[in-house]
């Protein structure tokens, strides 16, 4: 036990210490990379509590591709940073007001849930061994077989926004060279080549 | 005291012990693997290649090594310090740290764990940061297009890598790297009557899938031909132009060490990992630490053959190549396999 409690510390240690670091970072490429420490150092915590598969989903979802689109958005910007200084404590009252606002919000929420019945009697059930039961088995089961209508319904709600947002995005524009490949490909020396006979000194 | 030494302490020694000869046995073959790589692409070209450090060249690596340990790094001036010098060692710590779970051998492997597949396939997605870090860092145009090609692409070849992995777990049934060679037992050879044999292999069943697992390979490793981040004629070096000496190398050795993953990969999951590939007894004599070798040696001599013969493809081509052809086509097969595998009833 000791050797797992010295991990969690180191974990968590870093984990807090770089969510710090994220918001007190002057260079917002800075942060992004420290959001990254801290999803790393999570998917640590996760493989302590045995979650195996939560903690490589995280890191393959969450730091290999949401993280990546992060820092491609916030390498792109151009960014003063003598300007986003200058601005800071003008908007501090404001800022500290939302968290406030948030934070009791959440002590509201939390303080105020209850567990369903059902889902304390679960907690009090014994976990299985990794040995009879994978991680990977488990979830499936959970997902794929009790739950595969919700599972079905939120991968619908995905597609619509998926869809949304390419529609709100696309536009055709007109009067642009494309490649089309099939098109390419299909040409033959009769429909691409045609052999005319010059006249000397005439031209076309 | 006793306790502590035998539940902590021995097991951590042993398991460094592990990883340092993993480690050496892996840097050496890397060199030569560099080796290699030059020369077949010099005997494709009609030229010796390197071939003045030892007998044939042999040390050609080494010398390199001590050249590149011995000059001076240069860091730009308007470069970002800390990350400039943190990605070459992103690159090359994640690019060696998945070697921890690939089994060379029957139980030849540091960490036997459950979810190996997706151990490398999620380190191997970071790798993407050794690139863009290191282009960023430079403060210069050439490296920050490079790093923002690479990043495009290689997180557009995950897509189908990923989809590869899940058609072959479904046939394997389980996420560890062992268990899937050892699910290659059987398989369309036993059916025909060759058990234990080489068409019992995945590459035979998911032959589709081992074609887009290898060109994906080549784009994900940035690998000509979809060597875009690091185009001459476009780029100069792409995101390595302002890395020199030490930081250089270790950019070009994790490049090197996840190409040699992506071999052993190709041979874990389409080539029967360490088995022989025929069921004779002095086949199965030979050590299997021989067979994961030779079969990732073929592997690698495509990737050397594809480099030397194929001209580079255009960025918008690699992009179509990716997310319009393989991406539908490995969707396609995943279903496909999961209806034959439940129809069939082998699942």
């Amino acid at each position: 036990m000791g050797l797992q409690a010295v991990f969690f510390y180191l974990f968590a240690f870093v984990a807090v210490a770089s969510a710090f670091m994220v918001i007190s970072a002057r260079n917002p490429v800075h942060s992004v990379l420290f959001l990254i420490l801290v999803f790393f150092n999570a998917a640590g915590l996760f493989l302590l509590t045995g979650a195996e598969f939560l903690a490589m989903i995280l890191l393959v979802v969450y730091i290999g591709a949401v993280a990546v689109l992060f820092l491609f958005v916030v390498m792109m910007l151009d960014i003063d940073f003598a300007e986003l200084r200058s601005g800071f404590l003008q908007y501090a009252p404001i800022g500290a007001l939302v968290g406030l606002i948030v934070a009791a919000e959440l002590i509201v929420v939390v303080g105020g849930s209850v567990l369903s019945p059902q889902a304390a009697k679960s907690i009090t059930m014994p976990i299985p061994s990794a040995v009879e039961r994978t991680n990977t088995a488990a979830l499936g089961d959970v997902l794929y077989t009790h739950y595969v209508y919700f599972f079905q319904v939120a991968g619908l709600v995905l597609l619509v926004a998926m869809i949304g947002a390419i529609v709100l995005t696309l536009r055709h524009r007109q009067n642009i060279k494309r490649q089309d490949i099939s098109k390419q490909v299909a040409r033959t020396p009769a429909t691409a080549v045609e052999v005319v006979k010059v006249k000397p000194g005439q031209g076309l | 005291m006793d306790s502590f030494f035998s539940t902590y302490l021995w097991p951590a020694i042993v398991m460094i012990g592990q990883s340092l000869l993993l480690l050496v046995c892996l840097l050496v073959f890397i060199a030569y693997i560099l080796l290699a790589d030059r020369k077949i692409w010099a005997a494709v070209q009609l030229r010796r290649g390197p071939n003045v450090v030892g007998p044939f060249g042999l040390f050609q690596s080494f010398a390199d090594l001590l050249k590149f340990v011995f000059k001076e790094p240069i860091i730009p001036a308007g470069a970002n310090k800390g990350v400039f010098l943190l990605a070459p060692l992103v690159s090359v710590v994640l690019a060696l740290a998945t070697w921890a779970v690939i089994p060379l051998n029957e139980n030849w492997v540091v960490a036997n764990i459950n979810v190996g597949i997706l151990y490398v396939f999620a380190i191997s997605s970071l790798e993407v940061y050794g690139i863009i870090m290191s282009g960023w860092a430079s403060n210069s145009k050439y490296p920050f297009l490079g790093a923002l090609r690479s990043a495009a692409q290689m997180v557009s070849y995950e897509v189908s890598i990923g989809f590869v992995i899940v058609t072959v777990l479904l046939c394997a049934g389980s996420l560890n790297l062992s268990d899937i060679v050892y699910s290659q037992k059987s398989g369309i050879g036993t059916m025909i009557g060759l058990p234990n044999s080489l068409l019992d292999w995945h590459w035979l069943s998911l032959f589709p899938m081992f074609v887009i697992f290898f060109i994906s390979a080549l784009a994900e490793t940035n690998r000509p031909p979809f060597d875009l981040p690091e185009a001459e004629s476009e780029l100069v070096a792409g995101y390595m132009v302002e890395y020199a000496s030490a930081p250089y190398m270790m950019l070009m050795l994790g490049e090197y060490a996840a190409i040699c993953l992506m071999c052993a990969l190709t041979t874990i999951l389409f080539l029967g990992g360490w088995l022989p590939p025929l069921d004779v007894w002095f086949l199965n004599w030979v050590p299997g630490i021989f067979w994961f070798l030779l079969k990732g040696l073929m592997v690698f001599f495509m990737f050397a053959m594809v480099k030397a013969f194929v001209p580079r493809y255009r960025y918008d081509q690699l992009m179509r190549l990716g997310w319009k052809v393989f991406l539908p086509l490995s969707l396609a097969m995943v279903i496909i396999t999961a209806f034959v595998l439940k129809l069939g009833g082998w699942a």
